[in-house]
């Protein structure tokens, strides 16, 4: 039988003392120095796992003191993230400089966990099921990572490279994540069982650029990482090229939504898990398509 | 080394602590303050929720170390000993108790929400308190206690 077993009951190993930063230069030396210390931010993915004793880190390193991966700021037309920036500040401070991660943001966990989690730390995790890495996918933004050496710049569909496993070395930390500014409308839907609190069972983001003409959009918990629905994308874009719609944005014929809607849950890659079965999430990504599409547009529109 | 954290107003200093532990458990175990509760360990019920430099967390996600030098307030702290302040009064009048378990974390988040927001519509009330479960009530008497509270409070100025 599988009980789990609170940390007071059990005989715990020692830890060594946690790292406390309280500058990056110095949380960069440290982790360069002990790279079998884990970096903890927020908390809200590491402290459950550590409460049930399902990891036991020699030591912790404590990123919560780093002023410089607590803000963000604008440099011309990108966002530059920090890593510890909380969902509550995404969804509180995005307003029309990236709506769709906003949206997303204010879709996790509750007010308590927003108030905790980063983006840094949903990055990290590398989840098919982290809310904050589908606006991120359609907005093609970059995850900044620094060793005490070194620093690089990885676009955010090949930082993720399965479920929970992504390209960070061990004395690598995420500083920030490069998000370009929207430039159209962006929505983000997720699908599960409350209004709160819920892990999604699949979810989406569409994007669209009214200066480049472009149409983006990006799967959420439908496959092992976050993927685009390409081809979606390319019939969408062809409609409303054909139509004049970007001059002219008159209302979307039905059938073509539907098209669409059809395209982005053929390019999902579900599996029948607790949370949903394959056939469900194909169906709700295909309804996600196209509401989310037609609520950009009627906002392009506007 | 020592953990050295102010909680409800007053230094606490801790001789020794586990490294993995958690804020909850630094509460509950060693400084004798029961109110944030211990229930599921993983963010998921609210029961722990306690103010982290003014901003409402899971104390059971809170490495106790990510308090050192930070100031936490617990619901032991919102009002004098033998005396409850307006959100803990409106939950007792309401009904909004039944076992009591899950109160602590609702009037936190409460507290939280009502000083961010002074006259929430339902919506809001509702958004804020998802991160609180309770077993008990079946949460309508919970929100008439946010509204009483609120209306207290409005009238307070
Ligand atoms: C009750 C509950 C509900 C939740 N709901 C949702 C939800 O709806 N949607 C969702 O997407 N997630 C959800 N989560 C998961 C979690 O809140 C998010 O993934 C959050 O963004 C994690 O951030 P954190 O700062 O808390 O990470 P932590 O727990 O501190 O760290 C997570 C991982 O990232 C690493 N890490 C953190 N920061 C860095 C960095 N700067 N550089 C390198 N590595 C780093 C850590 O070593 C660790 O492996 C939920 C969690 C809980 C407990
Ligand atoms: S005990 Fe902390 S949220 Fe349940
Ligand atoms: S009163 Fe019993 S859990 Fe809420």
């Amino acid at each position: 039988m599988v009980r789990r077993q609170g940390p007071r009951r059990r005989i715990l190993p020692l830890l060594e003392a946690t790292l406390q930063p309280r500058d990056l230069a110095d949380a960069l030396a440290a982790r360069g120095a002990h790279p079998t210390a884990l970096p903890l931010a927020g908390g809200t993915d590491l402290m459950v796992e550590i409460n049930f004793d399902r990891r036991r880190p020699e030591r912790i390193l404590d990123l919560s003191r780093i002023a410089e991966l607590a803000g963000w700021d604008r440099e011309g037309d990108e966002l530059v993230i920090g890593a510890g920036v909380t969902h509550a500040r995404l969804e509180g401070e995005m307003g029309g400089l990236a709506p769709g991660l906003g949206m997303a943001a204010r879709t996790i966990g509750s007010p308590q966990i927003r108030n905790r989690g980063t983006i840094g730390g949903n990055i990290a995790t590398s989840s098919p099921a982290g809310d904050a890495l589908p606006p991120l996918v359609a907005a093609g933004a970059r995850v900044e990572l620094a060793s005490a050496t070194a620093s690089r710049s990885v676009p955010i569909s090949e930082f993720c490279t399965g479920p929970k496993r992504n390209v960070m070395a061990p004395d690598e930390l995420i500083t920030a994540v490069r998000v370009p500014v929207a430039q159209g409308p962006q929505q983000f839907a997720k699908v599960g069982p409350r209004n709160a609190m819920v892990i999604a069972v699949c979810s989406l983001s569409v994007h669209l650029d009214a200066v480049a003409r472009t149409v983006r959009t990006a799967i959420g918990s439908a496959a092992p990482t976050i993927v685009r629905a390409t081809e979606a994308e390319a019939f969408m874009e062809g409609v409303l090229d054909e139509r004049g719609a970007w001059e002219r944005p008159g209302p979307l014929p039905a059938s073509a939504l539907a098209r669409f809607g059809e395209l982005v849950a053929a390019a999902a890659r579900p599996i029948d898990d607790v949370r949903g079965s394959a056939a469900y999430r194909r169906h709700a990504l295909a309804v996600l398509g196209r509401r989310t599409l037609s609520w950009c547009w009627q906002e392009h529109r506007a | 080394m020592k953990l050295i954290l102010t909680v409800n107003g007053e230094i606490h200093e801790v001789e020794s602590i586990w490294e993995g532990e958690s804020l909850m458990h630094v509460l509950r175990e060693r400084l004798a303050l029961p109110g944030a509760k211990n229930a599921c360990e993983q963010g998921e019920c609210g029961s722990c929720s306690v103010m982290l430099d003014e901003v409402l967390v899971c104390s059971c996600l809170v490495l106790a170390r990510q308090a050192q030098e930070r100031s936490v307030v617990t619901v032991e702290g919102l009002a004098p000993p033998d005396d409850v302040g307006v959100v803990q009064q409106a939950f007792i009048e309401t009904g909004a108790v039944q076992c009591g378990f899950c109160t602590p974390g609702f009037i936190m988040a409460t507290e939280d929400l009502l000083r961010r927001s002074p006259a929430p519509d339902d919506a809001e009330i509702r958004e804020a308190l998802a991160g609180n479960l309770c077993r008990c009530t079946g949460y309508e008497k919970i929100l008439d206690a946010v509204r009483l509270a609120s209306a207290r409070l409005g009238a307070m100025g």
